[in-house]
C-alpha cells in the first residue's frame, strides 16, 4: 500500500467533478419531493439526459446544445411520470420504477449509433486570478461552467424555498395537498411544474456524466447515480445546503475508491464501491418507518396522491 | 339592514346523491345566520359553493346585489368571503405566520405579518404567537390561526363550518364573544352547526336543511330545541333509556398506564389510573389530540404497554397483543371508521370476520368458514338496522352512520367483557346516534364494562355514569356524572394548554370588554 502515490490535490479537485451529477439530480428531486411527489425515476431521467446530451452535443458540436437537449429530454420524460401520477392517479412508486426501466431501455436504443464516439469538448472556465491561487485555485476555481451552475442552483433553490412566497406555496403543497387545495392553490399544476424541473435537473446531471466526466457514451453509464441522488435527498433531510454537503461526501467516496484502487490498497475495493449504496439502503430504511420520516422532517404529504374530491 | 348574500335555487348533485336541491338562503349584513342540519344534509356542499370550492349545477348567487359566482376560493376571498374549515386547513410543519400568509391574497413580508397577527389576535381576544409551529398547537389555538387568517382580510362574510366541535366550553364562550363583536362591527357570519343550544345562544335567524332541501327558516330563540331537532331530523327522537342496570365487580383496571408518544404529533400517556365496573359506562372527555387515539391503542393492544399496567378481570394483560386481548373479552372500536375500524374496500362479511374470528365460531380446522362469517355479518346488519343491500357490500359504500352502526354492532354482538369505543357517534346522524347509544347502554345492562372516549360532552351526560377528562395524556380522577354541570366539565377539560384562556374569570374579563359599547 502506498498512500503517498495519491495526489490529494487532484483528488479534491476531481471530487467536485465527480459530485456534480448527483448534486444536480438531487437538487431537482429535492424540489419534487418538497412538493409532495416521490419520483423514483431519477436514474431513468439521468440516463436519458446522458444519451440525449451526448447525441446532440456530438451532432451539433456544441456542449451548450447538448446540455439544453439533456434538460429538455429529462423534463419530457418526467412529464410522462407527471401525467400518469398527477392526472391519471397512478401509483407514484410503481410509476417511478417503471420510468427508470423505460429510461434505461430508451437510452440504449438512442445511443446505439454513438458507442465508441468521442464527445464534444467542454472547456473549463477558470475564474480569473482566483484560479491561480495556490492549493485552493486548482481545487475550487478551475472547473467547467456546469460545476459553478450547480452551486448557483443550490443557492437559488434555497432562496426559493425559504425566502419566496412561491416556495412557501410549494412547501405547503408538500405538507398537505388537501389543505393547500382548500386555500385555492393549484396543487396539480404546481406538482407538474416541480416534476418537470426535477426532470430537467436529472437530465443535466446525466449529461454531465456523458459530456464531462467520461466523455463518451456507454450503455447504463449512470450506474446507479440516480439512486444515490434519491438517497441524498433523504440524507440531506430535504435541505439544499445539506444536499450539497452530502453530494460532495458521496462524490468524495467515489473518487477515493478509484484512487485507493490505483494505490493498491489491501482492502477489497468492492467494499468502497458498495459504501454509497449501503448508505442509500440505510437511509431508505429510515424514511420508510413513520417515526424516522417525521423526525427527519420529511414533507408530510410525500408520495401521497392528491385528488381534488369535491 | 340589507341583504349581503342571496342564494337562489342552488342545486348540486353528485353521482347517486343530491347534495343540494333548490336551496334559497339570505344572509343580512351584520347578522349571525345559522345553517342547521344533520350530517349529510348538504350544509358543507352549500358553503363550499359559496366559497368557490364546488361549482353548483344550477342556481344563482348575489353578493351585495351583484351577481356572484366564484370559480375558485381566491375569487371568493377577493369578493370578501372568508371561511374557517371544519377540518382545519393548516400545515403542521409551518409556523403560524406562514400559515396565515398562505391563505392571504397579498401577504405582506413575514415580519410585518407577524406584527399584524399579534395585533389582531389581541384586539379580538385570541392570543397567538406568530412564530410557533402549528403542529405544536392545541385544537383551540389552531382554530384561532384560521380565524385570524380570515380577519386579516377584513371579510364581509365569515363562514364557519362546525367551529365548536373541537373546543372546550370556555373556548366556545370566547369564540362566541368574538363572533358577536364581529357582527356588531358589520361583518356577517354564516354559522354552520348541528348543535341546537349553540345556535339558540348565538343566532337570530336560522335556515334549516334536511336531505339537501331547505325545510324552514326561523328565529331559533323563539322555538324550542325539540322543535328545531324535529325540523332537522324530520322525526322526533327518544332519549336513551338508562334504567335497570346493576353494578358488578371491577372488570378493567388501569394502574399507572404510561406510554411514549407514537409520533412527532402524538401524545404521550402518563400515569393513567381508572377502574371500570361491570355494568358501568365510563365517559372519557377531552379536546381532540389530548391522547384519545393513544389511549384507545393502548387498551386495544395496538400500542405496547407495560405488562402490569392493564388488568382485565384481575388478570394482567398489558403484555398481550390485540388478538389475545380480544380472546379474553376486551374489544375496541376506534374512531376512524374507514381504514382503522373497517377496511374500506372489503365486504361487510370480510370486515365482520376480521374482528369476529377470535370470538365467534368462524374457524373450521384453521380455515375460515365463510358461511358462518356471512351469517354473523347478517346478524349485525339485522340487529343494528344497518341500511345496506347485504353483507356482500363494500364497507366504503355505506354512509358514515350506517358503517358506524355496523362497526359498533360487530363488537357489541361478540358479547365483550369490556368494550372501548372512541367517538362512537362522530359524524353520525341523530337517529343512528341514538341507536348506537342505546346499544352501548344495553351492553352495560348485560354486565359488560364500557369505556366511551368522546369529544361530545352531551354524549357523556347522556351515557356515562362516571366522567374523567383527558388532558395532554393525563386522566383526571373520575367523578360521577350525576349533578355535573357543563361548566365543571369545561374546567376539567381546560387548563392543559398554556395559551388557552380556560379560567372563567379571565374569560369573563374578555367578554366584558366586548360587551362595553364600542
Amino acid at each position: 500500500m502506498d498512500l503517498s502515490s495519491i495526489n490529494w490535490l487532484l483528488l479534491l479537485a476531481s471530487l467536485m467533478v465527480a459530485s456534480t451529477p448527483i448534486l444536480l439530480a438531487g437538487l431537482g428531486e429535492l424540489v419534487v419531493e418538497r412538493a409532495g411527489v416521490l419520483n423514483l425515476g431519477v436514474e431513468g431521467m439521468m440516463i436519458t439526459g446522458a444519451v440525449c446530451g451526448f447525441a446532440i452535443g456530438f451532432e451539433t458540436g456544441s456542449a451548450v446544445w447538448g446540455f439544453a437537449a439533456a434538460a429538455g429530454a429529462g423534463a419530457a420524460l418526467s412529464l410522462v411520470f407527471g401525467v400518469l401520477t398527477q392526472v391519471l392517479m397512478s401509483n407514484q412508486v410503481a410509476t417511478g420504477l417503471a420510468l427508470t426501466l423505460f429510461g434505461l431501455g430508451l437510452s440504449s436504443l438512442i445511443g446505439q449509433g454513438y458507442i465508441g464516439e468521442r464527445g464534444v469538448n467542454v472547456p473549463d472556465v477558470p475564474l480569473g486570478p482566483l484560479a491561480d491561487l495556490p492549493v485552493i485555485g486548482p481545487i475550487l476555481f478551475r472547473h467547467d461552467a456546469v460545476v459553478y451552475l450547480s452551486l448557483l442552483l443550490c443557492l437559488a433553490i434555497w432562496l426559493f424555498l425559504y425566502r419566496s412566497r412561491a416556495g412557501l406555496v410549494l412547501r405547503s403543497v408538500g405538507e398537505s395537498a388537501q389543505a393547500a387545495h382548500a386555500l385555492g392553490t393549484k396543487v396539480v399544476r404546481i406538482r407538474l411544474t416541480a416534476i418537470a424541473f426535477g426532470g430537467a435537473c436529472a437530465g443535466l446531471g446525466g449529461a454531465y456524466i456523458s459530456l464531462v466526466r467520461v466523455p463518451q457514451w456507454t450503455d447504463g453509464m449512470t450506474a446507479g447515480a440516480g439512486w444515490i441522488a434519491l438517497a441524498l435527498v433523504v440524507f440531506a433531510s430535504w435541505r439544499p445546503w445539506r444536499l450539497l454537503l452530502g453530494a460532495y461526501l458521496f462524490g468524495g467516496l467515489t473518487v477515493l475508491q478509484l484512487n485507493l484502487q490505483a494505490a493498491g490498497v489491501a482492502l477489497p475495493v468492492e467494499y468502497l464501491s458498495m459504501a454509497p449504496y449501503i448508505l442509500t439502503i440505510l437511509v431508505l430504511v429510515i424514511i420508510s418507518s413513520g417515526r424516522g420520516r417525521a423526525a427527519l422532517g420529511a414533507p408530510a404529504a410525500l408520495g401521497r396522491s392528491f385528488h381534488a374530491a369535491a | 339592514m340589507s341583504a349581503l348574500l342571496q342564494v337562489r335555487g342552488l342545486s348540486k348533485a353528485y353521482p347517486g346523491v343530491i347534495a343540494n336541491k333548490d336551496v334559497d338562503l339570505t344572509v343580512q349584513q351584520g347578522e349571525i345566520h345559522a345553517l342547521l342540519g344533520e350530517n349529510g344534509a348538504g350544509k358543507s356542499t352549500l358553503v363550499k359553493a359559496i366559497y368557490g370550492l364546488v361549482k353548483p349545477d344550477a342556481g344563482t348567487m348575489e353578493l351585495l346585489g351583484k351577481p356572484y359566482a366564484p370559480p375558485e376560493p381566491r375569487a371568493a376571498r377577493r369578493a370578501g368571503v372568508a371561511m374557517v374549515f371544519q377540518h382545519f386547513s393548516l400545515f403542521d410543519a409551518l409556523s403560524v405566520a406562514e400559515n396565515v400568509g398562505l391563505g392571504m391574497e397579498k401577504a405582506p413580508k413575514l415580519r410585518t405579518l407577524a406584527a399584524e397577527i399579534a395585533q389582531v389576535s389581541r384586539a379580538y381576544g385570541l392570543p397567538l404567537d406568530p412564530g410557533r409551529r402549528v403542529g405544536d398547537l392545541s385544537a383551540g389555538e389552531r382554530q384561532r390561526v384560521e380565524i385570524v387568517r380570515c380577519l386579516l382580510q377584513e371579510p364581509k362574510l365569515l363562514v364557519m363550518d362546525e367551529p365548536t366541535s373541537v373546543l372546550t366550553p370556555q373556548e366556545v364562550e370566547i369564540l362566541f364573544a368574538t363572533l358577536r363583536k364581529l357582527a356588531r362591527e358589520g361583518t356577517s357570519v354564516l354559522y354552520i352547526s348541528h348543535k341546537l343550544e349553540e345556535i339558540r345562544a348565538l343566532c337570530r335567524r336560522a335556515t334549516i336543511l334536511r336531505r339537501g332541501r331547505v325545510v324552514g327558516t326561523c328565529d331559533p330563540r323563539s322555538v324550542s330545541a325539540a322543535q328545531l331537532a324535529e325540523l332537522m331530523v324530520g322525526a322526533s327522537l327518544k332519549r336513551p333509556d338508562r334504567e335497570g342496570r346493576k353494578r358488578g365487580p371491577v372488570v378493567l383496571a388501569l394502574t399507572g398506564l404510561s406510554a411514549p408518544a407514537p409520533g412527532r404529533f402524538g401524545t404521550a400517556l402518563s400515569d393513567i389510573r381508572l377502574t371500570v365496573e361491570a355494568g358501568e359506562i365510563v365517559g372519557i372527555g377531552g379536546v381532540a389530540g389530548n391522547g384519545q387515539d393513544e389511549l384507545l391503542a393502548a387498551l386495544s393492544g395496538e400500542m405496547p404497554t407495560g405488562p402490569r399496567m392493564i388488568a382485565l378481570e384481575g388478570e394482567d394483560i398489558g403484555a398481550l397483543g390485540p388478538v389475545a386481548r380480544r380472546r379474553l373479552g376486551l374489544l375496541a372500536a376506534p374512531e376512524e371508521r374507514l381504514g382503522h375500524a373497517a377496511a374500506p374496500d372489503m365486504s361487510l362479511t370480510e370486515n365482520a370476520a376480521l374482528t369476529g374470528w377470535m370470538r365467534e365460531p368462524m374457524l373450521r380446522r384453521g380455515f375460515l368458514d365463510w358461511r358462518a362469517a356471512r351469517g354473523f355479518a347478517a346478524k349485525v346488519i339485522e340487529s343494528f338496522d344497518v341500511r345496506t343491500p347485504g353483507p356482500g357490500t363494500a364497507a366504503r359504500a355505506l354512509s358514515g352512520g350506517n358503517l358506524q352502526k355496523f362497526v359498533i354492532g360487530r363488537e357489541v354482538l361478540q358479547r365483550p367483557r369490556v368494550l372501548v369505543v372512541n367517538q362512537p357517534t362522530w359524524g353520525v346522524d341523530a337517529a343512528a346516534a341514538a341507536a348506537i347509544r342505546q346499544a352501548l347502554i344495553d351492553l352495560a345492562r348485560e354486565g359488560a364494562g364500557v369505556v366511551v372516549i368522546t369529544q361530545d360532552l352531551d354524549e357523556i351526560l347522556a351515557l356515562a355514569d362516571r366522567f374523567a377528562a383527558l388532558n395532554a395524556g393525563r386522566l383526571t380522577p373520575p367523578v360521577p356524572t350525576e349533578g355535573l354541570t357543563m361548566e365543571r366539565i369545561g374546567l376539567m377539560l381546560g387548563g392543559a394548554h398554556d395559551m388557552d384562556v380556560a379560567r372563567p374569570d379571565e374569560a369573563h374579563q374578555i367578554m366584558e370588554g366586548y360587551d362595553a359599547p364600542a
